[in-house]
């Protein structure tokens, strides 16, 4: 079966009036569909600067990047891109931040439109369509995030520390209902962490960059019985703490440069 | 037994609170009430007083008239119908002078933020334009368009266009770029990006700036007025300065006060109706 997302010889250069930085250099990766992947490493290792990149927000100075065998030119509704923050619009109701994609990229009826807000139901926000952001919690406004992502039934969904800006425990309940939603709806993810702990409990493989230029270190898989279970409890799994160490030390090094 | 206590309890609670909230909105209200009645005595005070000089003759009649001469004039002129002709004029050119400043202004935003090439280019130009005093273009603008309508309309333009272009442009861009970013996700091309996220999002920035250019209007219109017109509340000034009749000027200065403030009234009332629910 072809892999949905291929990164081939990916290299991209950030230039500036002083100077030309290297953020990644020949990076290739293959992501299987239904795969749930975490991209981890120290800072300025280039995991926005590559995430951006699959999303084609950002075009490679070379290499290609192909996702469902097309090479990606420009952003598309076909991959749904997940920020930080929710980034709601605060002039638009729940319903109308959540339809935004299907409205730009004109599929919005009747029919997306309800399906629409089943998803709102499904994700809990029942009732709060016609409200406004600024009347919502953090943890509802980001789940009200993913529903305007995936509302447009992309087949690659792109989460970008999605949960960081989060308390601890709706970032835990969080990652539960990303995690279980993606896996119902069959969606391939790629997420941005800088927490080890969370890319080991929500991802089939852990992908460690090292900065300087950003390049792949090291892939860890997840064992079976970690990623068969829900992210809050496949942390007390054995196994958990082990497999955690090892990519903290790993990332220690990276992060020194040896 | 129990639960007839844990009743009583909540009514009393909700009585308390309910006479805690009492109490709040009725100091709120005293406080506005005081607010409102020392602005009118303060208004009032001004007057007595200004009346007072001009009788007891500290201050010279014929320079600063007297606020008995100033309504006797402005109700004379009013029922007399001489002052309709005037005030018509003059809230014309302001209200299109308004108009198409702010128009034309976030018209030319719109075009610098579409193209950064033309943005870079125009910088400059409009950075000395804004700087030049307006005013000093006066009289090209009468060998142009002609002494009058348009003229004065030109004159008001001068003013608000710019100023209102740099303002809305920066509103254009300071917008954040990660909303930018979540409509680009989705493949949105430049006009949805513009009329999706950079308009709605800069509205607050235009309204304010609809705020600005009352004033910059009044200013544009009366100046151009004292320049070329034949009427208007301008011209009234400048004939009442010729002759030497102050209460003239006067009685021209506080309608342009009460009319700028009905119309900024308007403006604000227009930003409640827009931003209301954000």
């Amino acid at each position: 079966m072809l892999p949905l997302v291929q990164l081939k010889g990916v290299t991209h250069a950030y230039l500036g009036d002083r100077e030309a930085t290297l953020a990644i250099e020949e990076l290739n990766l293959t992501v299987d569909k239904g795969e749930f992947v975490s991209l981890v490493g120290p800072s300025g290792c280039g995991k926005t600067t590559l995430l951006s990149i699959i999303s084609g927000l950002l075009q490679p100075s070379r290499g290609d990047v192909y996702v469902g065998g097309h090479p990606v030119l420009e952003p598309s509704a076909e991959i749904g891109y997940m920020l930080q923050q929710d980034y709601l619009f605060p002039w638009r109701t729940i319903l109308d931040n959540a339809v935004l994609g299907l409205e730009l990229t004109g599929n919005l009826n009747e029919e997306t439109r309800r399906r629409t807000l089943g998803l709102l139901k499904e994700l809990g926000l029942e009732g709060k369509e016609n409200a406004y952001p600024s009347e919502l919690s953090g943890g509802m406004r980001q789940r009200v995030a993913l529903v305007r992502t995936l509302a447009t039934g992309p087949k690659l969904l792109l989460l970008d520390e999605p949960f960081s800006a989060l308390d601890y425990q709706i970032k835990l309940q969080l990652e539960d209902l990303v995690a279980e939603t993606l896996l119902r709806r069959g969606t391939t993810a790629i997420l941005v962490t800088h927490d080890l702990a969370e890319a080991i409990a929500v991802s089939s493989r852990v992908i460690l960059l090292q900065p300087n230029p950003g390049r792949i270190r090291r892939i860890f898989t997840v064992p079976e019985a970690i990623r068969s279970t829900p992210p809050l409890y496949a942390r007390d799994l054995p196994g958990f703490a082990e497999l955690f160490h090892t990519v903290w030390k790993e990332m220690e090094l990276a992060g020194r440069g040896d | 037994m129990k639960s007839v206590e844990q009743i009583e309890l909540a009514v009393s609670r909700k009585l308390w609170l309910d006479q805690k909230h009492e109490e709040y909105r009725a100091a709120k209200l005293r406080w506005k009430s005081r607010v409102m009645a020392v602005r009118a005595g303060l208004l009032v005070l001004l007057f007595v007083l200004w009346e007072t000089a001009a009788r007891a003759g500290w201050i010279d009649t014929l320079l600063f008239s007297s606020p008995g001469r100033v309504f006797r004039q402005i109700w004379s002129d009013l029922s007399g119908g001489s002052l309709w002709p005037h005030l018509s004029v003059t809230v014309g050119e302001t209200v299109i002078g308004f108009l198409l400043g702010t128009l034309l202004g976030t018209l030319l935003a719109v075009v610098i933020w579409w193209s950064p090439f033309l943005s870079a280019v125009l910088d400059p130009y409009m950075v000395v334009f804004n700087s030049m005093p307006k005013v000093a273009l006066g009289p090209i603008f009468i060998v142009m368009f002609g002494a009058g309508f348009t003229a004065i309309v030109i004159t008001t333009l001068s003013i608000t266009v710019i100023i209102t272009t740099l303002v809305v442009y920066n509103s254009f861009n300071s917008v954040d770029p990660n909303l930018v970013k979540v409509v680009r996700s989705f493949g949105a091309s430049r006009v949805q990006v513009f009329g999706k996220v950079i308009l709605p999002s800069s509205f607050p920035a235009i309204v304010s700036t609809l705020k600005v250019n009352v004033g910059m209007s009044w200013v544009g219109v009366i100046v151009g007025e004292f320049l070329v017109a034949k009427s208007g509340l301008g011209y009234l000034i400048i004939y009442g300065f010729q002759v030497f009749n102050f209460t003239l000027v006067m009685s021209s200065l506080l309608i342009i006060a009460a009319v700028a403030t009905a119309m900024y009234q308007l403006v604000v009332y227009v930003e409640k109706l827009i931003l209301s629910r954000r």
